[in-house]
């Protein structure tokens, strides 16, 4: 077991280096292979009355004139040992790990990640525990009420909220809820946990239950189809034969397997969002990694990009590891090697 | 920069009712309703576009707190850095330029003031030599005084342009100080001696040395990257998040890519300063909300300002006109802005003045309004460059395109004629991809030219390099015969320079791409601007800036589209609303609260 985990990490250190190769060179190697200049990829970073000059020594600043690898070698570097920043009244020296610093703001991503994080795991953790509730509870009743009016209602709400785009419910549900009703936060409204438990669930409640909307549809669905497969196998059969209550040949036997395709949909979701919910943080403009990442694709700003494409990048890894390592606590067949 | 107004005065019955309805809604508490009317601009109505020119919801009242927000990040509030109109607009609350754009509605936003300087400048050496007497006992946030060598300081950093390159490039033009050879900044090159360009012989007077005449000073000197800034708090790139105030605001809880906060600054003397009232005593910023969610915060009343003057998005649009109390409360300013197209002259045939005229002539304005979003969201229909708000404009139509707007084909026609082109001809039009108002633009040139023979084929290119690599690089024009160019200008400040040096001045055409001037090479235009930078009497000024303005028009190489226009929201919660002419939005230095 402990083998495998190391060996999961090396592999991820090694997919992340390569995460970083492709995004750098989507950003700045196909341009440069395209025919753009040091100065015309600088252009965007300066104002509408730069002189040539200016531009020149805005690439300059940016590290733009260095060839490619070069420049993706300075950035590397500075995860592993920092870098130095050129502030115009003096050098600042940013520590390991040091992704660079914003081409627009002049900050420092690594710090602004480390900031923007908890808003993201707080807003992924809370949906995530909704919408598994929810859609897994769906999922098992409408699979054993097959063909009631509960289950073709459910899956008709299954089904609208797979459709519905988040930042359509998500402004819907601000319009009626916040701004109509006064029940829930407004948009932008962020408490930390550290500082208010009950304010923070408050802040982050409609979110939630937006984003739960959406991936519970999906849970609730794919829930189903398990259980009625599940259900039409032998060994249920055989449970209830010996004689096993209900509820216990449901959830301790049919459940569980499943649980099995849904958890591993659950791990790729999980690992995602803690990435970066951009529709739902640019929606209910919550400051967290998605929405920094917006900004940076908008503005393209490419430190800030690297940055939140890596951490998401890990995050995804992580659910993986952890959904793979959870099979076995699950499925008693599964061995990792 | 952004900017807008318009005139659209109802009748006096429906204005009435909404005026009593609205009032009904925004009156209550708070006392900062209370009708004073001492000025003939100050008005307490609620009536659609009464903010453009008089003072909605006057009162002295102090206190409260007003509610900004931007739906993006700030560009910079560095001083020396930001490139925004709005973002100028708001640096009044917290920096004092030498001079400054009055608090007022309409055209009194436009007058020029004294700020940190006693007087305007007194020139001398044919208008190349600027001399300001500097106010005494104004104060940094902390409690240092403000002397002629901060002003120095402050505007000698923002040349440095690779710490600052987003900030105007007045300072540092080839044209502008005389600073020395081989100079980069107080960063990079300290210890060299700048006085030929900026001199402070003493601690209250500053001198400026240009290397031509610039009869307009006062404007250039309005600029923020005139307050002063202290050197030894001067943290270069990073001053944007630790910034000295000198006005009647200093920030506190920066959050930089969130939110900030302003709050009173107790070192700002208001015996110093005629130009502010500060009545709120704090005002609070979020960043990077949602530009939908904000419009709902700000019909809901959560919110007070979207600070960046844009205007509502489509759907609160049609929210706001179709309710008549919402449109009370909402104003629709022009801007100094216009969205215009070039036509290049180096693209044959449009080397034939004839060629284009007969697309003057044969565009369908109403098209081109339509296709960037209308009356009220778009703008009204321009028949010069020089937008109605900027001093010296005058109206004039040279290609009258019919009543209904809609073009004058006979006259296209005869226009082909005459450019030995009686069938039309064919030529490519440009635009910048990401805009989908001048995609649409360029659609509408499509429709409306084909009617009298013109094809034009849409040629859509990146925003980023539009001027760098297409539009405005010389060689590519010609080319790949891009004869129309879709384009878009908005002046630095309101005044003809600022407005047409960039754009109808051929000398910034550069060989090697970059500039917004595609289509404009007329030697006897180049002589107007430079004899306007030497005419010292304001009204001649802004005379030849009017002649400029249909010198270019005869040459048909601008077509001059539609003059911006936003529908913008009022608060719930503010006092003193007004629409500035100098920006084309609220002015947020009057503008007071409730609670």
């Amino acid at each position: 077991m402990f083998a495998y985990i190391v060996r999961r990490l090396l592999w991820a250190v090694l997919l992340l280096i390569v995460l970083s190769m492709v995004t750098f060179s989507i950003f700045y190697l196909i341009p440069r292979l395209g025919g753009a200049t040091p100065e015309t990829l600088a252009t965007r970073y300066v104002g509408r009355a730069a002189t040539p000059e200016t531009v020149h020594l805005t690439a300059e600043r940016l590290g733009f004139l260095d060839p490619v690898p070069v420049q993706y070698w300075h950035w590397l570097k500075g995860v592993f040992v920092g870098a130095d920043f050129d502030y115009g009244a003096g050098v600042e020296h940013c520590p390991a790990p040091c992704f660079g610093y914003s081409f627009i703001t002049k900050q420092p991503v690594w710090p602004e990640l480390l900031d923007r994080a908890p808003v993201t795991i707080s807003l992924t953790i809370g949906a995530a525990i909704i919408w598994l509730v929810a859609g897994v509870s769906i999922g098992v009743i409408s699979a054993l009420r097959r063909g009631t009016v509960f289950d073709r209602g459910a899956m008709g709400v299954a089904l609208a909220g797979v459709s519905l785009p988040i930042f359509f419910t998500g402004l819907i549900a601000l319009a009626f809820f916040s701004y109509k009703l006064g029940i829930t936060a407004p948009g932008g409204t962020y408490v930390p946990f550290s500082q208010n438990p009950a304010l923070w669930a408050y802040s982050l409640l409609l979110p939630w239950i937006t984003l739960a909307f959406l991936f519970s549809a999906q849970y609730a669905r794919l829930t189903r189809a398990g259980m009625l497969e599940t259900m039409s196998e032998d060994y249920i059969r055989t449970a209830r034969a010996k004689g096993l209550p209900e509820r216990r040949v449901i959830l301790k036997h049919a459940l569980r397997g499943a649980l099995t395709p849904v958890l591993t949909i659950f791990g790729l979701d999980v690992g995602l969002l803690l990435g970066g919910a951009v529709l739902t943080e640019k929606t209910f403009s919550l400051n967290g990694l998605g929405k920094y990442a917006y900004d940076g694709i908008v503005n393209g700003d490419l430190p800030k990009i690297l940055g939140v494409t890596l951490v998401a990048g890990f995050f995804v890894i992580m659910a993986n590891l952890f959904v793979d390592l959870l099979y076995g606590v699950i499925d008693p067949r599964v061995r990792l090697e | 920069m952004n900017h807008s107004r318009s005139w659209r005065v109802r009748g006096l019955t429906a204005a009435g009712v909404s005026a009593a309805l609205v009032l009904a809604a925004c009156g209550g508490g708070g006392g900062g309703t209370g009708s004073q009317q001492g000025s003939s601009n100050q008005s307490s109505q609620a009536v659609f576009n009464a903010a453009s020119t008089s003072v909605v919801n006057p009162s002295d009242k102090k206190g409260g707190t007003l509610k900004f927000a931007n739906p993006g990040d700030w560009d910079s509030l560095d001083p020396g850095e930001t490139y925004y109109a709005y973002s100028w607009n708001f640096a009044r609350l917290y920096g004092r330029s030498l001079m400054m754009f009055k608090s007022g509605p309409g055209k009194e936003g436009n007058q020029l003031v004294p700020d940190l300087a006693e007087a305007p400048g007194k020139s001398s050496d044919g208008a190349k030599t600027w001399t300001y007497k500097i106010r005494k006992g104004v104060k940094f946030d902390d409690g240092t005084e403000v002397t002629s060598a901060d002003v120095k300081y402050a505007v000698l950093r923002s040349t440095d342009k690779q710490t600052f390159p987003n900030g105007p490039a007045y300072w540092e033009a080839p044209s502008a100080l005389n600073l020395p050879n081989g100079y980069k900044g107080p960063y990079k090159t300290p210890n060299m001696n700048t006085d030929s360009a900026i001199e402070t012989p003493d601690e209250y007077t500053i001198v400026f040395h240009m290397k031509k005449p610039f009869a307009a000073f006062d404007y250039l000197v309005q600029q923020p990257d005139t307050m002063p800034v202290p050197k030894d708090k001067d943290t270069g790139a990073k001053y944007r998040n630790s910034i000295v105030s000198t006005g009647p605001y200093k920030f506190a809880d920066m959050q930089p890519g969130k939110s900030f906060n302003l709050v009173r600054n107790d070192q700002w003397d208001p015996a110093t300063d005629p130009n502010r009232k500060a009545l709120p005593d704090r005002i609070e910023v979020t960043l990077n909300v949602n530009a939908d969610d904000l419009d709902n915060r700000l019909l809901s009343g959560d919110l007070d300002v979207d600070v960046t003057a844009v205007g509502v998005q489509p759907a609160a649009q049609s929210r706001v006109l179709q309710d008549p109390t919402l449109k009370a409360n909402a104003d629709n300013p022009l801007g100094v802005r216009n969205w215009y197209t070039s036509i290049n002259p180096t693209v044959p045939p449009l080397n034939n003045i004839e060629c284009r005229k007969a697309i003057m002539y044969g565009m369908d304005h109403t098209g081109y309004q339509t296709a960037y979003g209308g009356q009220f969201a778009g703008g009204d229909i321009a028949t010069t460059i020089l937008p109605p708000s900027i001093p010296g404009h005058v109206d004039f139509d040279l290609y009258p395109s019919g009543p209904d707007h809609k073009g004058d084909l006979d006259a296209a026609k005869k226009s082909l004629e005459a450019c030995g082109q009686p069938n039309g001809f064919e030529t490519n039009i440009a635009y910048r991809a990401e805009r989908p108002k001048e995609k649409a633009a360029a659609e509408a040139f499509q429709q409306a030219l084909g009617r009298i023979g013109i094809k034009l084929t849409l040629r859509p290119y990146p925003l980023a390099d539009y001027f760098a690599q297409y539009c405005g690089l010389p060689p590519y024009v010609v080319k790949n015969k891009l004869g129309l160019c879709i384009n878009g200008w908005g002046a630095d400040w309101p005044d003809g320079f600022g407005f047409l040096s960039q754009i109808t001045d051929s000398r910034v055409i550069r060989p090697a791409g970059g500039s917004s001037n595609t289509s404009v090479r007329i030697p006897e235009v180049d002589k107007m601007l430079d004899t306007a930078l030497t005419e010292l009497n304001t009204d001649k000024r802004n005379q030849i800036w009017g002649e400029i303005d249909k010198r270019v028009m005869q040459e048909a190489v601008i077509y001059p589209g539609v003059y911006s226009k936003a529908l913008f929201v009022r608060s719930k919660n503010a006092t003193n609303i007004m629409v500035t002419d100098a920006y084309g939005e609220y002015d947020y230095l009057g503008m007071g609260a409730q609670k």
